[in-house]
């Protein structure tokens, strides 16, 4: 049985696999090579995509459960379409219309979940660290896709990932993200994910949408990331620039004077472009306001790759998936050999 | 009948307690705590608090009047009392509220409440943001004579803010309360206060700039007293990425969410050293009991609050160990102190003084159990840490209402 | 550890090895009845430079370089979450319609049948050729499936015990076949 499993071939040589990774909750506690692994893995599942049968067998019997606490089109719809491609079943749960509804707290919903056979929770919550209250006290393998204003991993794997397949590396790219910094999960996700790939990310906006701490506290920032308002500043020489829509669902009271001003002020815009490198991108993690954060002509003009982010989605999705699943079952295997097989344990003590 | 006479090593007791080897000391007090009753007895009665009390050490508790319904009245006063007479534990003294229904609107009997025997006045829970309802506030206590004790924040600044303001707000994406939201209030109030000449207590102070606006303000001589807890003596915000005795650090610690928020290290060092020197006047504990689903659910949805009666002298027997607080000066801040305070007659051993006695060994080791809490209220981030620091017996007036080898725990 | 030392023998050696692929290359020929529509597909990992070799060997007598293409089948495996993570590799298949091709999966070792099941399925789902081969470089026996090898390099009668470790000069710098006898009273000792 042995010679039959693939041994790590030269290709993939010292990308590790995840390991004994339950949860994807933010990319805080990943290591470079574990976020490599995903965006390795991630063009397999792009090529899985790209066939004319794009759907694989790898998680039938499986089930993922979409429980989203707060309106999503794209991220629902791409956590679906990735399980579904890797053969999954896929249950989607809302808030409204569901016993969340009656008054039922969040874990008792989960708890009920995880009773009726849910394998992978993919929880969207309007509060910060509900993913992970769930993940500690129910023992569902949960996907964190974006937690108040804290973060969002699977976006931020998608935008490493759009950007590597751009420029063939993340290391030594210099990354702006404009706009609501501070209601941002995208924002924090991204700092933990592109910075731990060798990236050098930079905070625009505001004042009153940077975090505070990036100005006031006495430590600085929790991030390995640099601060600035000024949009012309920030842009020279980037790499990657990345307009947020203003986050108004998590504002009290208006932080910026006016639409017409911030836009002047923080827009991307062709103009604005000029001051980066040539080969400048766009991306956006949507939804957009064009006119706002971004011009249309932007938008949609060469330098975007806000379609290919949305593509890149899916493929993503599917290696988190895939190789939490992967990581999961190995436990469980794991387990079972030290209880029935002792002689597989034994043969692996000989060979060490 | 149950008063402290004097020395003697002779004679007949009603009472014999074996303090050998251990500390003896007047009953603590405590100038803020939180009953629940009525209203909220699932998450405390004001015979589990006050049996709470006794067992952490407390023999006087001053129970904030944010119930439902609040204290408003000379006959809401009288209910409390009673109910805390029929506990037969630690004795229960209420604060009335400043404004009816803690509205900030109108303000209530409080005439009538220090009457009925109200110790001070408060809407705590929330500040008397309306100015003008402080200075009215402030103007009458001249008249009855009882401390307005505000919680300091300012709610526009504060809004929605669930941990401090800073790098750990920014690094969970949870919505902070900027140091300042307390002290512009303190500000504010320091003003009134200079203003009408009236007594004014600060509750729960949790920052470095507050403690330099108290300073200034003492300085110049106004009537101004404040309080500090032990969580903002010992926690910080750190403490919101959870506890390092768990095991597995859990992120989101909904048992640090407490209002005002666990501040930095930089603020509980100021909160230290200002309570060393004597310009913060005294301990108060802020018991703040809850049902355990009020903590377990996200940091957004918790509840605020921890319940403090049962650690409050193990946690702070920390600032002893670590030379930041002299063991004396710890007790005279949980006794004479706050008896100065509100002007009560407690916290002494003097001869004539009500016989409220603690008992506790200094350096006994032990291993908090919140599910053995006397309290209602589980909730605290201690839970599972071993303190320094247990109380054996506690009396007040004269009888023994705590022994640790004969009480029944939960 | 005594028992991995003196319970291994040599199955192939370098030598035998290249002779051995000649012949099976040479089979895969006569049985194609040339090299027309041939497509050869090495099953990841090892069964990738083995299938290489063999197009080589049929360059060398034919002067035709058929087309070659890897699969990796890990994400069709029926095994893939009992038996823990698994890394994913390429999937590479030259520019032509598959469904004119005549393929010959090519693969190290054909035990259980199980490799050879999920590569069939996975190949249906790049298309639909017209016919698959199946060639394995050792055939150790123990089918759990009904798959039934094409061309064999050499038959190695095993027990469920033994192991059999193909290393290839690409992935592991040198050619051999050998064979790990499982000593069950060794393992009985050492489980305790």
């Amino acid at each position: 049985m042995a010679a039959e499993q693939p041994n790590p071939g030269p290709e993939l040589a010292g990308a590790g696999l995840w390991k004994h990774r339950r949860s994807v909750l933010d990319l805080d506690d990943f290591t470079r090579e574990e976020i490599e692994a995903a965006l390795e893995t991630a063009d397999r599942m792009k090529a899985v995509l790209g066939r004319p049968v794009h759907k694989v067998p790898a998680l039938n019997g499986r089930t993922m459960v979409n429980l989203f606490y707060e309106a999503s089109t794209r991220t629902r719809i791409s956590f679906e379409l990735a399980a579904k491609s890797l053969g999954a079943d896929v249950v989607n749960v809302a808030a409204s219309g569901s016993s969340v509804e009656k008054g039922e707290t969040l874990l008792d919903t989960v708890r009920t979940l995880h009773s009726l056979g849910a394998d992978i929770l993919v929880l969207r919550h309007a509060d910060a660290g509900a993913p992970h209250l769930v993940a500690r006290e129910t023992g569902i393998s949960v996907v964190n896709a974006g937690d108040g204003s804290h973060a969002h991993p699977t976006q931020a794997l998608l935008d490493a990932y759009t950007m590597r397949e751009r420029f063939g590396h993340v290391a030594g790219l210099k990354i702006v993200i404009v706009g609501d910094i501070a209601h941002s999960r995208v924002a924090r996700s991204n700092a933990w994910g592109l910075t731990k790939l060798g990236a050098q990310v930079v905070f625009c906006g505001p004042p009153t949408m940077l975090p505070p701490s990036c100005f006031t506290a006495p430590g600085g920032s929790p991030w390995p990331v640099s601060a600035e308002e000024s949009l012309d500043r920030a842009i020279t020489n980037a790499h990657v620039v990345m307009p947020l829509r203003i986050q108004w669902e998590r504002q009290d009271g208006s932080p910026i004077s006016s639409l017409r001003e911030y836009a002047r002020d923080y827009g991307i815009t062709n103009e604005r472009l000029c001051r980066a490198t040539p080969d400048v991108v766009v991306m956006h993690p949507g939804p957009m306001n064009e006119g706002v954060e971004i011009s249309a002509e932007v938008a949609h003009g060469l330098r975007s790759l806000i379609a290919d982010q949305v593509t890149n989605g899916v493929a993503v999705r599917m290696a988190v998936l895939y190789l939490l699943a992967a990581s999961n079952a190995e436990e469980a295997h794991s387990d079972r050999n030290t209880r029935s097989h002792p002689a597989l344990e034994v043969a692996h003590a000989s060979s060490s | 009948m149950g008063r402290y006479v004097a020395a003697q090593s002779d004679g007949e007791f009603d009472v014999n307690v074996d303090a050998r080897g251990l500390i003896v000391a007047p009953g603590f007090v405590d100038l803020h705590c939180h009953l629940r009753e009525p209203g909220f007895e699932d998450k405390e009665t004001i015979a589990t608090g006050a049996m709470a009390a006794v067992s952490g050490g407390f023999t006087t508790i001053c129970c904030m009047p944010n119930t439902l319904p609040t204290l408003d009245r000379g006959t809401d006063i009288e209910f409390v009392q009673n109910a805390g007479r029929r506990a037969g534990r630690a004795r229960v003294i209420p604060l009335g509220t400043v404004t009816q229904n803690q509205a900030g609107l109108e303000l209530s009997d409080m005439s009538e409440m220090a009457d009925a025997g109200a110790i001070g006045f408060s809407d705590d829970g929330r500040p008397v943001w309306d100015a003008r309802l402080m200075r009215f506030a402030l103007e009458l206590s001249r008249r009855h004579g009882r401390p307005v004790v505000d919680h300091c924040e300012d709610p526009r600044l504060a809004q929605g803010g669930v941990v401090n303001e800073g790098r750990i707000s920014d690094l969970l994406g949870l919505k902070g309360q900027p140091t300042s939201a307390e002290e512009v209030m303190v500000a504010r109030d320091i003003q009134l206060a200079r203003l009408t000449g009236g007594r004014l207590h600060v509750a729960h102070l949790s920052t470095q700039g507050s403690v330099a606006l108290l300073r200034a303000a003492k300085r110049d001589g106004l009537p101004i007293t404040a309080e500090v807890t032990p969580h903002h003596l010992t926690m910080t915000e750190e403490w919101v990425l959870g506890s390092e005795n768990d095991g597995a650090r859990c992120l989101y610690d909904t048992r640090t969410k407490v209002n005002p928020p666990l501040r930095t290290e930089a603020d509980r060092l100021s909160l230290v050293e200002a309570l060393a020197e004597g310009l913060i006047d005294a301990i108060a504990t802020d018991h703040a009991p809850h049902r355990s689903i009020d903590k377990d659910c996200t940091y957004n949805e918790a509840a605020f609050g921890i319940s403090g009666f049962e650690t409050a002298l193990g946690s702070l027997m920390k600032l002893v160990e670590s030379g930041q607080l002299t063991l004396p000066d710890l007790v005279r801040r949980l006794t004479s102190e706050p008896c100065r305070v509100f002007g009560l007659p407690y916290g002494t051993l003097a001869p004539g003084a009500s016989g409220d006695v603690v008992i506790f060994d200094p350096g006994a080791s032990w291993k908090v159990a919140s599910a053995r809490f006397f309290s209602r209220g589980k909730n605290t981030p201690l839970d599972g840490q071993t303190l320094r620091g247990q109380v054996r017996a506690t009396l007040v007036q004269g009888n023994v209402v705590y022994d640790s080898t004969a009480a029944e725990r939960p | 550890m005594s028992a991995a030392s003196s319970g291994e023998r040599l199955v192939l050696g370098a030598d035998e090895m290249r002779r051995t692929l000649a012949r099976v290359a040479h089979e895969i020929i006569e049985r194609n009845q040339g090299p027309d529509d041939l497509l050869l597909v090495g099953i990841c990992t090892r069964g990738v430079p083995l299938a290489a070799r063999i197009q080589k060997a049929i360059e060398g007598f034919e002067g035709v370089a058929v087309p070659l293409g890897q699969l990796d089948v890990t994400l069709y495996r029926d095994d893939l979450l009992a038996g823990g993570a698994r890394e994913l590799h390429r999937t590479v298949f030259p520019e032509i319609d598959i469904t004119q091709t005549h393929v010959v999966l090519v693969d190290d070792v054909l035990y259980t049948g199980r490799t050879a099941r999920a590569a069939l399925d996975a190949l249906m789902d790049y298309g639909r050729p017209r016919s698959i081969g199946l060639a394995v470089l050792v055939d150790r026996g123990h089918r759990e499936l009904p798959i039934r090898p094409d061309h064999v390099g050499k038959n190695v009668p095993t027990s469920q015990e033994d192991e059999i470790v193909v290393r290839v000069t690409e992935v592991d710098g040198k050619d051999e076949v050998i064979i790990k006898q499982g000593d069950v009273g060794a393992l009985r000792g050492g489980a305790q």
